[in-house]
């Protein structure tokens, strides 16, 4: 045997636009498992999405993107690097927008972007602008010398994307954006993450709605309990777990069961909710008659496009939002 | 175009935290300011001069003071460098995990949590400079410091006297689940310390046990040291005795910081 030993080469394989990468990575808690080997590439410029109900690990994971929180096993690289030992250095180039906020609520809007531009060792007159740009950006401009604690919760959400952007990061990390907003303030949201992913930002988000994924990402992984269950686009999984079309019919109370078991042929695939059948199909209004043809009257009827929450549904037996 | 990096080192970092303490306290002083000032005035009043003249001041029942207010100054001294590390080390510190979630911004950043507890210290021993300074201005006037001389280096061992009681507080509160804990350790913790440390009456007072439990208290070797500096007593051993004991316990202090937060905020 040589005395030396093979000479290691450490060949070039880093991938200037690998975002993150992500291969059976597992989260533990304890004895609890959270995130039970996931594996995940995101490219340089994507809008990747995690969509899962609660607890199926979005968080750990997106903490563990983040650098704050050590895989349990598994090879996780941000940026090319390993957060393990390069914490800090990754957390220099990402932007975080935790599921929680952490703004501190006795100082002003300003305040709470100043600091925090400060932390990522910027200069403070080079803080200062870009605090006022992005003021601008989420349209706190006339908030900025308000405290904190006198936001409502979609000015602080958009206060907390702002601070998130305060290093001009490559990927921004958003955990459930709008979860807790009315729909107008997750229309601003959206609209803001939209222009963000224009200019080419990597966004990468969890959520549990559906139509949240479906309006920014261009990919995403469908989670549940821990374990990827489905990756591809929107519609690309549309396509492939689901039907074009879903005829929703509505009973009487009780009626549901019953009523399945005689449309059961009229489509691809039928599924029984507590409150009403889904019928999967290509030509919903068809089946709908096809219904009527054999005497059933369902009280209400809704024909409708499928969405992720019917492949979730397909994939796991389960509705996204409980 | 200037970048977003990596702190060089933790203290680097610790150093970039500065604002955030700067602002928060500009909007705190005014609530402390006034406290500040009139503590030490109280307690040089009330228990120097008023119960001064009921307490002989004879040196050899006093440690060599002449007065019983020499006598229980360098006592107030260590007593209020040990109250404001309390004080700074406990609520503000569960705050900022659990109530306003503060540490989790900082850390989600470059910043260390190293970095982290080095700028909450440096803002802890800010507050101590300021509350023992102030203690030392009032009470030089009634004359009980022997040098001045003493008198500098008896402020500056209670940045020792702080950080001593500063990184075991913060590593305990670093790692509770909810402020129920604190009432307990303000009263089984701070105030018999307070009372029964030397600060008050020579512990040669108490009985034999009491004695030997008194001294091993952090806050008796903090009294003794700054004691020795007041009234010109120095015994060299017996200082650094102090020293060590005091640095030892700041050091184990800081290292169950780091494990009880980093385990806290980064798991
Ligand atoms: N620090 C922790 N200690 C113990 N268990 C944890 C911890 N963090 C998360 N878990 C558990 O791990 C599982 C996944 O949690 P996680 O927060 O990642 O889910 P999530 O997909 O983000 O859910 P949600 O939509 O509710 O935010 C849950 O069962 C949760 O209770
Ligand atoms: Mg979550």
């Amino acid at each position: 045997m040589s005395e030396r030993g093979p000479r290691v080469r450490t060949v070039s394989t880093v991938d200037a636009d690998s975002m993150i990468h992500a291969s059976g990575v597992r989260k533990s808690f304890g004895s609890f498992e959270a995130v039970r080997g996931i594996d995940v590439d995101v490219r340089r410029g994507e809008a990747f999405g995690f969509l899962g109900p609660n607890g199926a690990g979005k968080s750990s994971t997106m903490r563990m993107v983040a650098a704050v929180s050590p895989v349990s096993a598994g090879t996780l690289r941000i940026l090319g690097m390993d957060p393990a030992t390069d914490g800090p250095r990754i957390r220099a180039r990402i932007g975080v927008c935790p599921q929680e906020d952490t703004l501190d609520t006795e100082l002003t809007v300003r305040e709470n972007l100043y600091i925090y531009g400060r932390y990522f060792g910027l200069p403070r007159r080079e803080v200062r602008e870009r605090v006022d740009e992005l003021l601008e950006f989420v349209q706190l401009t006339e908030k900025a010398g308000a405290m904190v604690e006198d936001l409502s919760g979609g000015m602080k959400r958009r206060l907390t994307i702002a601070r998130s952007l305060i290093n001009r990061p490559e990927v921004l990390l958003l955990d459930e954006p709008t979860t807790g907003l009315d729909p107008q303030a997750r229309h601003v949201v959206w609209d803001r993450l939209f222009r963000l992913r224009q200019q080419g930002v990597t966004l990468v988000l969890t959520s549990h709605y559906m139509d949240e994924v479906e309006q920014l990402c261009s990919r995403l992984v469908v989670m549940d309990k821990g374990v990827i269950v489905a990756e591809g686009s929107p519609l690309g999984l549309i396509g492939e777990h689901s039907t074009r079309e879903v005829a929703e019919l509505r009973f009487a109370v009780g009626e549901n069961e019953a009523a399945a078991s005689k449309v059961e042929d009229l489509a691809d695939r039928v599924e029984v909710l507590p409150d009403r059948l889904l019928l999967y199909t290509a030509d919903g209004e068809e089946t709908v008659a096809r219904v009527h043809e054999r005497g059933l009257e369902p009280v209400a009827t809704l024909v409708r496009r499928s969405t992720l929450e019917d492949v979730f549904l397909r994939l796991t037996g389960r509705t996204l939002v409980d | 175009m200037a970048e977003s990096t990596a702190p060089a080192n933790d203290l680097a970092g610790a150093a970039r935290l500065l604002d955030y303490w700067a602002i928060g306290y500009r909007r705190t002083w005014k609530g402390t300011a006034i406290s500040s000032f009139v503590n030490p005035l109280f307690y040089v009043l009330a228990m120097g001069v008023l119960l001064g003249d009921y307490i002989s001041g004879d040196p050899g029942q006093l440690e060599g003071a002449t007065s019983y207010l020499a006598f229980i100054a360098p006592g107030l001294l260590a007593g209020q460098a040990m109250q404001t590390s309390f004080g700074e080390t406990t609520y503000p510190v569960m705050g900022m995990i659990k109530w306003q979630r503060v540490y989790y911004a900082m850390t989600a950043s470059p910043l260390s949590v190293r970095s982290v507890i080095l700028g909450h210290l440096g803002f802890v021993m800010f507050r101590v400079g300021l509350t023992c300074g102030v203690f030392v201005l009032v009470m030089a006037p009634f004359g009980v410091f022997e040098t001045v001389w003493g008198a500098v280096l008896a402020f500056l061992v209670q940045f020792l006297v702080g950080l001593a009681f500063a990184t075991p507080i913060y590593a305990f509160s670093a790692g509770l689940k909810d402020e129920s804990p604190f009432a307990l350790v303000f009263r089984l913790g701070m105030i018999p310390l307070f009372l029964f440390s030397g600060a008050f009456f020579p512990i040669d007072n108490l009985d034999r046990w009491m004695q030997v439990l008194a001294q091993a208290t952090p806050l008796w070797h903090g009294v003794d040291l700054t004691r020795m500096l007041t009234l010109d007593t120095v015994d060299g051993s017996a200082a650094l005795v102090h020293v060590a004991y005091l640095v030892v316990l700041a050091a184990l202090g800081w290292l169950w910081a780091v494990h009880r937060l980093s385990r806290r905020l980064m798991s």
